[in-house]
């Protein structure tokens, strides 16, 4: 039995046996497999060649046309490497030797050839050892890949450890079987707790070290309320802690009890909770939980989880389903979200320096606009279905939002010359996600009918701050005095313009912040599903006087430390139960 | 390598040459080398002072790391063992993998 404490970031409870994933540019642990299971893996690293071969013709092909030289000859070379019987052979023989993985075959070999290139002395050949690490990462990726399949058709439950999980890797789980997760990297925001987070299963990350402890089918216990990972626990532990998780899912049925109830203040003020969502089947989580609508659809996955662009009919199917749940309540969609951490990278030949900075979102669509219009085209067509609003994200100026809008115009006008039907009056609102939309945001509110403030992005752009990093991540902070003046900001000049502020970042989903928000004049929230019945448990504990006290007083301070303090004490004083 | 010994008819040839490109036999010479060896129904090993390998696999080839002056003993035995081994001298020494005359 051991123990590993990281930061939990979604709670409950899982006992299941483990599924370890891969990113393909760590060093694979060594993964023993049973003798009987030797063909199985031999046979895995047969097909992850000649899949390889494949793709690397077809990419050698590509490259003729263009043109020959340098980067054809690269290609051929890794050709002959991966037709190579030697090589192969000495993968097998690793196996069949040691009874391993395909994957730690591949990885051992490669890297022993590797290493040999980097020990010679003439540099010019010490250099290949670069083509090595090419061959091994394409092997490596056919192998994962295939993996990465394999959580798409999972038949027991498991819990899910890795070392991190990319968007594309999550985009696969399938819900009924993933039951926890568990990555060395990562922090509160990190892409996996996210996820986590919205599918409703227990989450601990920034483990260190887990994956080199656990072996695929380990049993673990994933404690997402404490924070903690046990590697094979004791039978005590595991009855310890099947009694803890039948007491959690209590208190969680018992929050379920104020699903019917409206998310009112006890002074009688109303306020609109919605869900964020990102695949069409959490719709109806968000209704369970007492949602009572989406305030962010994210239509990334669609992306994500297809080697081909969707096509409008994709689009639109994903949209209708989402739609038909919530019928006349809205549904706010989200244009594709592509950029930095995902997907676009992928597919350039030379990554960005700084893609956060770089050609992500809304910046993407206006330069990829084939495929914006076949969103838009979706998404105005399913408008008929119910109450749909469209949101373009990470907007930086006026001028951009004025072109995305143009755009919409265009295939308005492209489906009326087709005739075909849609919401003409549909809602076109904004996310607030840089400091310089928040200080423009007088000017944004003359042309949206909404805004949503994105804080997760806004918290990081303003205090320069990249979530995902642990070196940096304590300074990542909503609590942040630069932070909330922005969202005051906002939120008043959108009062000014008459229209809705709402808050679909992180920040809704924390207690000790909603108090804030609501004092700040904050309306409409959106959060991750689970969360819902809880928040909505504070709203109906406060008074909006409680509240507009505290966020003037926060505003008063000048230091993230003084007023988170405050705002724990707060929620405290005022919500006893829930602290 | 594998070299048999019961050969009847089996011709068998050898010949020493020397890498003279000033790069060595790195990623692409050795492809080229393969390529050519691979043409002719014979078996080819390379031996340099300390390991003998496969003529035919790049992988055993490019690990012989052989730098410009290395001599190589190249040994084919087959049917086309002669036509292998003039094939592949005259990639090496002559065409000097198609990359520019070495200086003298």
């Amino acid at each position: 039995m051991e123990i590993k404490k990281g930061i939990a970031v979604s709670p409950g409870i899982s006992i299941a046996k483990s599924l370890i994933i891969d990113s393909e540019d760590y060093r694979i642990p060594r993964r023993k497999v049973m003798p009987s299971q030797r063909l199985t893996e031999i046979q895995r690293v047969r097909n992850a060649f000649r899949d390889a071969i494949g793709e690397l013709t077809q990419l050698e092909a590509q490259q003729e046309q263009m043109e020959g030289g340098r980067i054809k000859d690269i290609f051929a070379v890794h050709l002959r490497f991966l037709h190579d019987r030697s090589l192969r052979k000495k993968i097998t023989d690793l196996i069949h030797a040691e009874s391993v993985t395909a994957e730690y075959g591949v990885s051992t070999v490669l890297r022993e050839i590797a290493a040999h290139f980097s020990n010679v002395k003439d540099q010019y050949i010490s250099e290949r050892a670069a083509d090595i690490y090419d061959i091994e990462r394409r092997l490596l990726r056919q192998l994962l890949g295939r993996k990465r399949e394999d959580v798409e058709h999972l038949s027991e439950e498991v819990a899910v450890i890795a070392r991190e999980l990319s968007p594309m890797q999550t985009a696969g789980f399938n819900k009924k079987f993933v039951k926890g997760l568990a990555t060395d990297a990562g922090g509160r925001t990190s892409h996996a707790a996210i996820v986590a987070r919205s599918l409703g299963i227990p989450a601990v990350v920034a483990l260190e070290d887990l994956t080199e402890i656990v072996t695929g089918g380990d049993t673990v216990i994933v404690d997402g309320n404490r924070g903690i990972v046990i590697v094979n626990p004791n039978d005590e532990t595991i009855q310890q802690y099947e009694k803890y998780s039948h007491e959690f899912v209590e208190l969680e049925h018992k929050l379920d009890a104020i699903r019917e109830k409206p998310a009112e203040t006890r002074d009688g003020v109303k306020i609109t909770v919605l869900g964020n969502i990102e695949f069409p089947g959490e719709a109806e989580i968000v209704l369970q939980k007492g949602g009572e609508g989406i305030g962010l659809y994210r239509t990334e996955f669609l992306f994500l989880n297809r080697t081909t662009e969707p096509t409008e009919q994709q689009h639109y199917e994903a949209y209708a389903e989402t739609v038909r749940v919530f019928k006349h309540r809205p549904v706010i969609i989200r244009t594709v979200d592509l950029g930095a951490d995902k997907y676009t990278q992928s597919k350039r030949f030379a990554p960005e320096p700084n893609p956060f900075l770089g050609l992500r979102s809304i910046r993407f669509c206006l330069q990829n606009l084939m495929m914006f219009k076949t969103q838009l085209r979706a998404i105005l067509r399913a408008s008929l279905l119910g109450e749909v609003e469209i949101m373009f994200p990470l907007i930086t100026n006026h001028q951009e939002m004025l072109q995305a809008k143009m755009i919409l115009r265009d295939v308005m006008e492209d489906l009326d010359e087709e005739s075909i039907p849609y919401n003409r009056d549909i809602k076109v609102g904004i996310m607030i996600e840089t400091p310089s939309a928040a200080l423009t945001a007088s000017t944004l509110a003359r042309d949206a009918d909404f805004f949503s403030i994105g804080t997760n992005d806004l918290i990081q752009y303003t205090l320069a701050v990249d979530r995902g990093n642990e070196l940096v991540s304590i300074l990542y902070s909503a609590a942040d005095p630069a932070v909330l003046r922005l969202i005051r900001t906002v939120v008043q000049d959108a009062h000014k313009a008459q229209i809705d502020a709402a808050i679909c970042g992180e920040m809704a989903s924390e207690p000790e912040y909603i108090i804030l928000l609501l004092g700040m004049g904050i309306r409409t929230i959106s959060l991750t599903p689970p969360m819902i019945p809880e928040i909505k448990q504070i709203i109906r504990s406060v008074t909006i006087e409680d509240c507009n006290n505290v966020a003037r007083k926060t505003l008063s301070m000048n230091s993230e430390r003084q007023i988170s303090s405050y705002l724990r004490n707060a929620a405290r004083k005022i919500l006893p139960e829930a602290f | 390598m594998q070299a048999g010994q019961n050969s009847l008819e089996k011709e068998v040839c050898e010949t020493t040459i020397e890498i003279k490109n000033t790069d060595g036999l790195h990623m692409r010479p050795a492809m080229q080398f393969v390529d050519v060896a691979n043409q002719f129904d014979c078996d080819v090993t390379v031996s340099n002072s300390e390991n003998t390998v496969d003529g035919k696999s790049i992988m055993q080839m490019t690990m012989l790391a052989a730098t410009r002056g290395t001599k190589l003993k190249i040994r084919a035995e087959g049917t086309e063992a002669e036509k292998a081994i003039n094939a592949l001298q005259e990639l090496v020494e002559k065409k000097h993998f198609d990359e520019p005359a070495p200086e003298k």
